[in-house]
C-alpha cells in the first residue's frame, strides 16, 4: 500500500466505490472526506477559506463513517458548502456510542471555479470495511451516485 | 489498481433455464423461501454473473412473506442490498418492506412528452433550443433556479398533492395529472414522518435534474412497432420529436431512505428477522415501523412527481422562448410518466387466489395491462405505458403492459439499461469531449454541466437498452411499441 496515497477510487459497476487511507483512524476518515469532495468536483480547486465544526454520533465505528459522510454531503446539499480541509479532533468511544468532532474548511461552491464532476446522492453501507492494521488503517465504502 | 480488485467474490449462484429467455434459481440455501426467476437472454446473463447480481436475487428470495419467486428482469445489475431491475412482492401482513427494494432515488422515473413536429422543422433550431432548455432547467452538481424557490410551508403541501400542487401554481396543464402514475401523487404521504435534514435538502433541490444518469432529452420517433397502439398514445409517425425527462426526487428522497434504512435496521432487531444480508434491512408489513416508511416514501415519491412537472414546464416554455409561439401549438403533451422506484400496495394473483401484498419495484416499471383501473381512462384500451430510457446517446423505448405481466413479473418490467463498465473504468477509456464530439458527429446536440459525467456516461459503458426491450418483449412482459433516438441531450 502506497504510504503518500490518501484515496483511490476502486473498481465498481454502478457507483463509487472509494478506498481510503490513513496512519490512523482519524486520518484515514479525514481522507474519506476528502475523497467524496473529489467525487463531486476537484477538490485542489477548494480554498480552505470558511471553518465549520461537525459533531456525529453513532453505535459503532461503520456508522460513524456514514453519519460523518453523510453529514458533509448535507452541507453541500443544504449549504452549497464544498470542503478540502479536515482535521479531527476528537474520535473517541464514550459508553455505548462513538462519537466524533472534526473542524471542517471550505468555501461556497461556485460553478465557475469548482469545475462540476458528479453529484453524491447518498453514502452506503454497502460493502463497507474498517481494515486496522498496526501502524495504518484502510476504509472502503462506496458513494451511490 | 488492477481491475476486478477489491472486489467481494462473487460465488456461482445455480440456474436452471426454462426457455431462451427465463431461468429459474432454484431453492438451493435452506433459508430461501421461494426461487428466484431471471429473465434475460445469454448475453444479459452473463453479463449479470460477474457482479454480485444473481446472489442479491437469491438473498431477496429469503424474505419473510415473499410470493411466488424474487425477480431479476432483463437490465439487472448489482445494487444496495436488492439487485436493480427487480421486483419481489411480499404478503401485506405476513411480509416485509424493505427501503433497499426501492433504493436511494425513491421515485427515479421517466416522462415522455410528445409533439406535433418534425425533425426538419426542429433542426434549424434545435441548437438554441437546447441552449434555452439548458438555461432553464437546473442540471448538474449544485445547479438550481434562483427564481424558484419552495418555503417549508410550500413543501408541506407539495407532498400532499404531488403534480397537482405544481400544476395549481401555475407550472402545468389540467390534463397532466391524469397521465402520472398514481395520477401524480400517492394518497398516503405524511411530512411528519420526514426528518428535518430530508426536508431541508428538499427545499434547495425541488426542480432540478441533478446529475450522474439522470438526463434530459429532445427525440425523435425511429421505428413504431404498433400503430395503431402507438397513435392512442399520440405517437403518429417516424421522424416525429417527443421529449424524455429522467430524474427522481434527489437529496429529498436520498435523505428518507437513508433515515429509513437505520430505522430497518433497529427494526429487523426488534422482530427477530433474519436475513442473509443487513442491507435487506426491513420491518414486517404491519408494523409502525413499515407504516412511518411507506407514509415518507410517499412524500418522496410525490416529490419526484413534482420535480418532473416542473421540469417539464420549464421544457415547455423553453420551446415557447426558442421558438416565439405558444406551447399548446406544439403539442407537448404528456403521454406518460412512470416511477421507477416505488413500493406499492397491490392486490395479486397468486397460486389462484388474491393476495394484498408490498410490490417493491426497484429499477423496474409497472406493466399493466388494458383495462386495468389503475391505468388513464383514455389508455384503457391499450394497456399502461411503460417507459425504458437508453444511455446518452443511445435509443429509449415505449412499450405496453400486457396480462402476461400479470401472471410472470406482479405486472412490471424492466426500466434501463443497466450499467457494465465501472465509472472509473469508463473516465479510463473515454473523455468527456471525445464523447460529445462523437455524439455530435451523429448529428446530436450535447449540453452537459460536467464533462466528467459525459465520460463516466459514454454509451459502451451500458447493456444494450435495445436488448433489454427485446426480452421485454419476447418474454411478454411489455410490448415493444415505439423506438426513439437522441436529437439533443442535456446532462448534468
Amino acid at each position: 500500500m502506497a504510504e503518500q496515497k490518501r484515496f483511490e477510487f476502486l473498481e465498481h459497476t454502478a457507483d463509487v466505490y472509494i478506498a481510503a487511507y490513513g496512519r490512523d483512524l482519524a486520518e484515514a476518515f479525514e481522507n474519506a472526506a476528502l475523497a467524496m469532495f473529489d467525487v463531486m468536483t476537484e477538490v485542489a480547486t477548494i480554498a480552505p477559506v470558511v471553518k465549520d465544526i461537525v459533531e456525529v454520533a453513532a453505535e459503532d465505528e461503520y456508522a460513524l463513517l456514514y453519519s460523518w459522510l453523510e453529514a458533509l454531503l448535507v452541507k453541500f446539499d443544504i449549504e452549497d458548502m464544498l470542503y478540502s480541509k479536515f482535521k479531527i479532533l476528537d474520535l473517541q468511544k464514550t459508553g455505548e456510542e462513538f462519537m466524533l468532532k472534526a473542524e471542517i474548511w471550505g468555501e461556497k461552491f461556485n460553478p465557475q471555479k469548482h469545475t462540476p464532476k458528479v453529484g453524491v446522492k447518498a453514502v452506503t453501507y454497502h460493502m463497507m470495511e474498517i481494515v486496522k492494521e498496526t501502524d495504518n488503517v484502510t476504509l472502503k465504502f462506496i458513494l451511490d451516485i | 489498481m488492477e481491475e476486478g480488485e477489491g472486489r467481494h467474490p462473487t460465488e456461482k449462484v445455480p440456474l436452471e433455464k426454462i426457455d431462451e429467455y427465463t431461468w429459474r434459481i432454484p431453492k438451493y440455501k435452506p433459508g430461501m423461501r421461494v426461487p428466484g426467476i431471471v429473465f434475460a437472454n445469454k448475453e444479459l446473463l452473463e453479463k449479470m454473473q460477474n457482479d454480485r447480481t444473481l446472489q442479491q436475487c437469491t438473498n431477496v428470495a429469503h424474505l419473510p412473506g415473499i410470493y411466488k419467486h424474487a425477480i431479476t428482469l432483463p437490465d439487472g445489475h448489482e445494487g444496495y442490498g436488492f439487485p436493480i431491475g427487480g421486483v419481489a412482492a411480499t404478503d401485506y401482513n405476513e411480509g416485509v418492506i424493505s427501503p433497499g427494494g426501492v433504493g436511494y432515488d425513491i421515485n427515479c422515473g421517466v416522462r415522455l412528452l410528445t409533439t406535433n413536429l418534425s425533425e426538419q422543422d426542429i433542426r434549424p433550431k434545435l441548437a438554441e433550443l437546447t441552449g434555452v432548455i439548458f438555461d432553464n432547467v437546473p442540471s448538474g452538481l449544485g445547479s438550481r433556479r434562483k427564481d424558484f424557490k419552495v418555503t417549508i410551508h410550500d413543501l408541506d403541501s407539495l407532498v400532499m398533492e404531488g403534480v397537482q400542487w405544481v400544476i395549481d401554481k401555475g407550472l402545468g396543464w389540467s390534463e397532466d395529472a391524469e397521465h402520472c402514475e398514481e395520477q401524480g401523487c400517492m394518497k398516503n404521504a405524511d411530512l411528519d414522518k420526514v426528518s428535518t435534514t430530508a426536508k431541508n435538502r428538499g427545499l434547495t433541490q425541488i426542480g432540478t435534474l441533478g446529475s450522474g444518469n439522470h438526463f434530459l432529452e429532445i427525440q425523435k420517433v425511429d421505428k413504431i412497432y404498433d400503430s395503431e397502439i402507438a397513435k392512442i398514445f399520440g405517437i403518429e409517425h417516424e421522424d416525429q420529436v417527443t421529449t424524455m425527462i429522467h430524474c427522481g426526487s434527489r437529496g429529498f428522497g436520498h435523505q428518507i431512505c437513508s433515515d429509513y434504512l437505520r430505522v430497518m435496521e433497529r427494526a429487523v432487531h426488534k422482530y427477530n428477522i433474519s436475513l442473509p444480508d443487513r442491507e435487506l434491512a426491513c420491518a414486517p408489513g404491519n408494523s409502525k415501523e413499515a407504516e412511518e416508511y411507506y407514509q415518507a416514501m410517499a412524500c418522496a415519491v410525490n416529490y419526484a412527481f413534482a420535480n418532473r412537472q416542473t421540469i417539464m414546464h420549464w421544457v415547455r416554455q423553453s420551446f415557447q422562448q426558442a421558438f416565439k409561439t405558444d406551447p399548446e401549438k406544439f403539442g407537448l403533451k404528456l403521454v406518460y410518466d412512470v416511477a421507477h422506484n416505488i413500493a406499492k400496495i397491490e392486490n395479486h394473483k397468486v397460486n389462484g387466489e388474491q393476495r394484498k401484498v408490498w410490490i417493491h419495484r426497484k429499477g423496474a416499471t409497472r406493466a399493466f395491462p388494458p383495462n386495468h383501473p389503475e391505468i388513464p381512462s383514455d389508455y384503457s384500451v391499450a394497456g399502461q405505458p411503460v417507459l425504458i430510457p437508453g444511455s446518452m446517446g443511445t435509443s429509449s423505448w415505449l412499450l405496453v403492459g400486457t396480462e402476461k405481466s400479470m401472471q410472470l413479473s406482479f405486472g412490471s418490467t424492466a426500466h434501463g439499461a443497466g450499467r457494465m463498465l465501472s465509472r472509473s473504468a469508463a473516465k479510463r477509456r473515454f473523455w468527456g469531449g471525445d464523447v460529445k464530439k462523437a455524439l455530435e458527429q451523429r448529428g446530436i446536440v450535447v449540453k452537459s454541466a460536467s464533462s466528467v459525467v459525459l465520460a463516466e456516461e459514454a454509451d459502451p459503458a451500458y447493456k444494450s437498452v435495445d436488448m433489454v426491450a427485446d426480452v421485454s418483449d419476447k418474454v411478454g412482459i411489455a410490448t415493444k411499441i415505439a423506438r426513439f433516438v437522441p436529437l439533443a441531450v442535456v446532462k448534468g
